[in-house]
């Protein structure tokens, strides 16, 4: 399990390097550089010249990676070229917010999402299975943004109960903000990840130990909670990494509806505004924390059923 | 007889009742709109992200500008109607040849409590122009200074010279990005301005909160607090609808038109601010035949794109920038659409059954809806006009270069900085590349003219012939809108840019 776990280490600081140099071909391929897209016609084509030389958006591209890889290497992911600031800071500024969100969504749908699908498992297609089912569907199959129109609309509006964006708000003193972001971002996750769970415990059902189990009487509870569950999480716990990036899709719909000023916001600004070292220090975190998510999903399996280690 | 005289006497007692109940209704009111004082006021913008700052000298941004404004003041402001107005400058006064000026300063203090004096003016100044930091916005405009001659008189006199005269100095003191600092300001973190608001904090794309200044030369403000915030359309839309902020910049029409039915939010209508426009690049065909250009101006069915581009919120233009601004020709007739003649004149240039291809982008709220709706209109006359959409980030750059006819939008700004940017063979924002020596001489000649009225006619015959020559297709003059919390008085429907726009000392919360 030790070396497994060094070989994909190994493996993900590669993919690490692979995709910051896709990154930074795709982002020069975007018609402009940050210099550009400060004409604005606020500054004259002669001050973006004078601008564009003092950012050393002259030098050829090769030696702006170069420069800046080797600065990543020792840990420095370089200077905005909008704000002048750290690109560290940035990241730090935006990487908050969305970890409050994408952890409180988690905390909400992890739970729900497990009793859902065994509650679905268990009565695999009684009538109560059927409903839920048609609920979630329906739900999964209407896009983010109109559920969090009509969230808004219905709760801040009308009702007024709930605020509607994140304007002027801060989060310690209003924890009320993160009601809404998070329903909207429940809806479609919930839905995956109780699909599997529903999936998996139907298959942990009709397993050979678990007709053994209940053959020999095991009470029904401990055969859900001991025989079953573990085996139903194996999908769901991969499910759960791989929803990473639905969840990062909604995070940015959620992110630019409600005003958060998070992850997705700052990296879509960056692209807007050329902001290379930005767009690159952005992904490399965004990429890391999803190779890192990925391995701790398949340690978890690992460790859940254990047997699998023996398929690799 | 007698029942006349009643009916009469009834009447006027009915008429007497009714004045009474609106008085009565009035005075009922008086305690509400009586300024009062206190609170924290919520305003909230378009963002930036980290593209926002908190120099005054970079400015760009409507949220940038809002934020300065509220920290620090300028020596000249921009009235309704864009003639400058006194600000830190009290009075000022020209040499015969409007060469050098002479700005008398107002005794004001910095939040730091030093007293402004002509040296912050010089420093200021220096700033803005150095260089080596080439992102200071003014420095085009204010290139005509010649520094090393600049001085001052006494601590509240400075005299600025000029490398070329020019009679309309003061408006462009009154450009963005030509904030007052303290002498030796060098940290942007750390603001130290004379305006209403004194600093408390600041996030980029986020958020600023300022405090009440109380020793404001202009009376202390009435809001305690001030936060200016950054969001797009839909959640400035929902804050302000919300009850989260109380102020919301920049609205759409479709917006003004639901909110306005709803008693959520009042939205306050600066009549015909900014200007909506076709420009044809007159050295490039077909628009380099002045017929072509004429057609042009003659299909444009104005009415109709004001109706549906902008919802109706807006006036027609007149192939001209800045309606009701000051200098603007109000006396020339209006264009109207005739196809007939357009058709004649097409004919002429041979254009009939051609293709033209017309570039936009969304760059600007309305460009695609005006450029296809414009298309339809031209078309009746046998001209296909084919739609580009480009790139929204870079279409201030592309519409310089690329293509022979586009969208263009301009904010408010006087109408000699509009020439200046965009219609002298320099200029650096020419995108209909009209470049005529006659009239950049004849421009020069009229900005020496030290008097206002013989400036003002010199300025009408340049416009004229822009309106009949030239390359640019202005069809409307949007309404600029803000929606506000009925809570919020004192609010002015003022163009942007100017002294009263996002400016938060004299508004109240009732």
């Amino acid at each position: 399990m030790r070396s497994y776990a060094a070989q994909r280490a190994v493996l993900a600081l590669a993919q690490l390097a692979v995709l910051s140099i896709l990154v930074f071909v795709l982002t020069a391929l975007l018609p402009g550089d940050a210099a550009d897209m400060r004409f604005t016609e606020t500054l004259t084509p002669d001050q973006v010249a004078r601008l564009r030389s003092q950012l050393g958006l002259d030098e050829p591209a090769i030696e702006r990676f170069t420069h800046w890889f080797g600065n990543v290497l020792t840990g420095d992911l370089g200077t905005s070229l909008i704000s002048g600031g750290p690109v560290a800071d940035i990241v730090k500024a935006s990487v908050g917010a969305t970890l409050v969100l994408t952890l409180a969504t988690l905390t909400v749908v992890v739970p729900l999402a497990v009793l859902l699908g065994l509650v679905m498992g268990t009565r695999e297609n009684g009538r109560l299975d059927r409903v839920i089912t048609s609920i979630t569907l329906a739900l999964s199959a209407i896009p983010d943004f109109v559920i969090a129109v009509v969230l808004i609309t219905l709760f801040s509006l009308k009702l007024g109960w709930l605020p509607a964006t994140w304007v002027g708000g801060r989060l310690l003193t209003n924890p009320a903000l993160l009601v809404l972001p998070v329903a909207v971002l429940l809806g479609r996750t919930v839905c995956l990840l109780s699909r599997q769970v529903r999936a998996g415990t139907i298959n942990a059902l009709n397993a050979e130990y678990v007709v053994q189990a209940r053959r020999l009487g095991v009470p029904r509870r401990q055969l859900l909670l001991r025989h079953v569950l573990p085996n139903a999480a194996v999908p769901g716990v991969q499910e759960l990494a791989r929803t990473g990036d639905t969840l990062l899709g909604g995070v940015l719909v959620v992110e630019a509806i409600f005003a958060i000023p998070g992850f997705a916001t700052a990296l879509v600004d960056g692209v807007e505004t050329r902001d290379v070292p930005v767009v690159q220090g952005l992904t490399l975190v965004l990429a890391a924390a999803a190779l890192l998510i990925n391995l701790a999903a398949d340690l978890i399996c690992n460790r859940l059923v254990p047997r699998t280690e023996l398929l690799r | 007889m007698s029942e006349a005289l009643n009916r009469r006497g009834f009447l006027s007692l009915a008429g007497g009742l009714a004045v009474a109940a609106v008085s009565g209704c009035g005075s009922g009111d008086s305690p509400a709109a009586a300024p009062k004082s206190g609170g924290r006021l919520r305003a909230v913008f378009a963002g930036g992200g980290a593209k926002e700052v908190l120099d005054p000298h970079l400015q760009s941004l409507f949220v940038d500008i809002a934020r300065h404004k509220a920290l620090y003041e300028k020596l000249v402001e921009l009235g309704p109607d864009l003639k400058p107005v006194p600000r830190l400058a009290t009075k000022w006064e020209a040499d015969a040849q409007a060469a050098t000026w002479r700005f008398t300063l107002r005794d004001v203090t910095f939040h730091d409590g030093k007293a402004l004096t002509s040296q912050d003016v010089l420093y200021s100044l220096a700033r803005i122009a150095d260089p080596n930091a080439p992102e200071r916005v003014a420095q085009s405009s204010l290139a005509a200074l010649d520094l090393r001659r600049c001085k001052a008189i006494d601590r509240r006199t400075v005299e600025l010279t000029l490398a070329a005269p020019n009679a309309e100095f003061p408006a462009l003191l009154a450009g963005i990005g030509t904030q007052i600092v303290r002498d030796g300001f060098k940290n942007p973190a750390e603001p130290n301005g004379t305006g209403a608001f004194r600093y408390s904090s600041f996030e980029p794309g986020r958020s600023m909160v300022a405090t009440r200044f109380d020793d404001y030369w202009d009376g202390p403000a009435r809001i305690e607090e001030l936060q200016i915030l950054s969001a797009d359309a839909e959640a400035r839309a929902n804050a302000v609808q919300g009850g989260q902020a109380e102020y919301a910049n920049e609205m759409t029409a479709t917006f003004a038109r639901t909110a306005e039915a709803g008693r959520a939010v009042k939205i306050v209508a600066a009549k015909g601010s900014t200007t909506q426009a076709f420009v044809m690049k007159v050295d490039r065909p077909p628009f380099d035949n002045s017929d072509v250009r004429l057609a042009f101006k003659l299909l444009a069915d104005r009415q109709r794109l004001v109706d549906v581009v902008l919802a109706g919120r807006g006036a027609v233009g007149n192939d001209l920038f800045g309606k009701g601004f000051q200098y603007y020709p109000a006396d020339l007739p209006q264009r109207e659409r005739d196809v007939d003649q357009a058709k004649a004149l097409l004919k002429k240039a041979g254009l009939i059954g051609k293709e033209v291809e017309i570039f936009t982008s969304d760059a600007s709220a309305g460009f695609v809806e005006a450029a296809t709706l414009f298309a339809e209109q031209v078309a009746e006359a046998g001209v296909k006009l084919k739609v580009t959409t480009g790139s929204a980030q870079t279409y201030a750059k592309d519409l310089l270069t690329k293509g022979v006819i586009g969208s263009h939008r301009s904010g408010a700004m006087p109408i000699p900085q509009y020439i200046t940017d965009r219609l002298l063979t320099k200029s650096p924002f020419n995108v209909t590349h009209w470049r005529r020596p006659a009239f950049d001489a004849a421009f020069a000649a009229a900005q020496v003219q030290t008097d206002e009225a013989a400036r003002e006619a010199k300025y009408g015959v340049l416009q004229k012939t822009l309106r009949d020559e030239g390359g640019i297709l202005a069809w409307g003059h949007p309404d600029f809108l803000v929606a506000i919390s009925p809570k919020l008085q004192g609010v002015q429907a003022v163009p942007p840019n100017t002294l009263d726009s996002g400016r938060f000392d004299k508004v109240w919360l009732a």
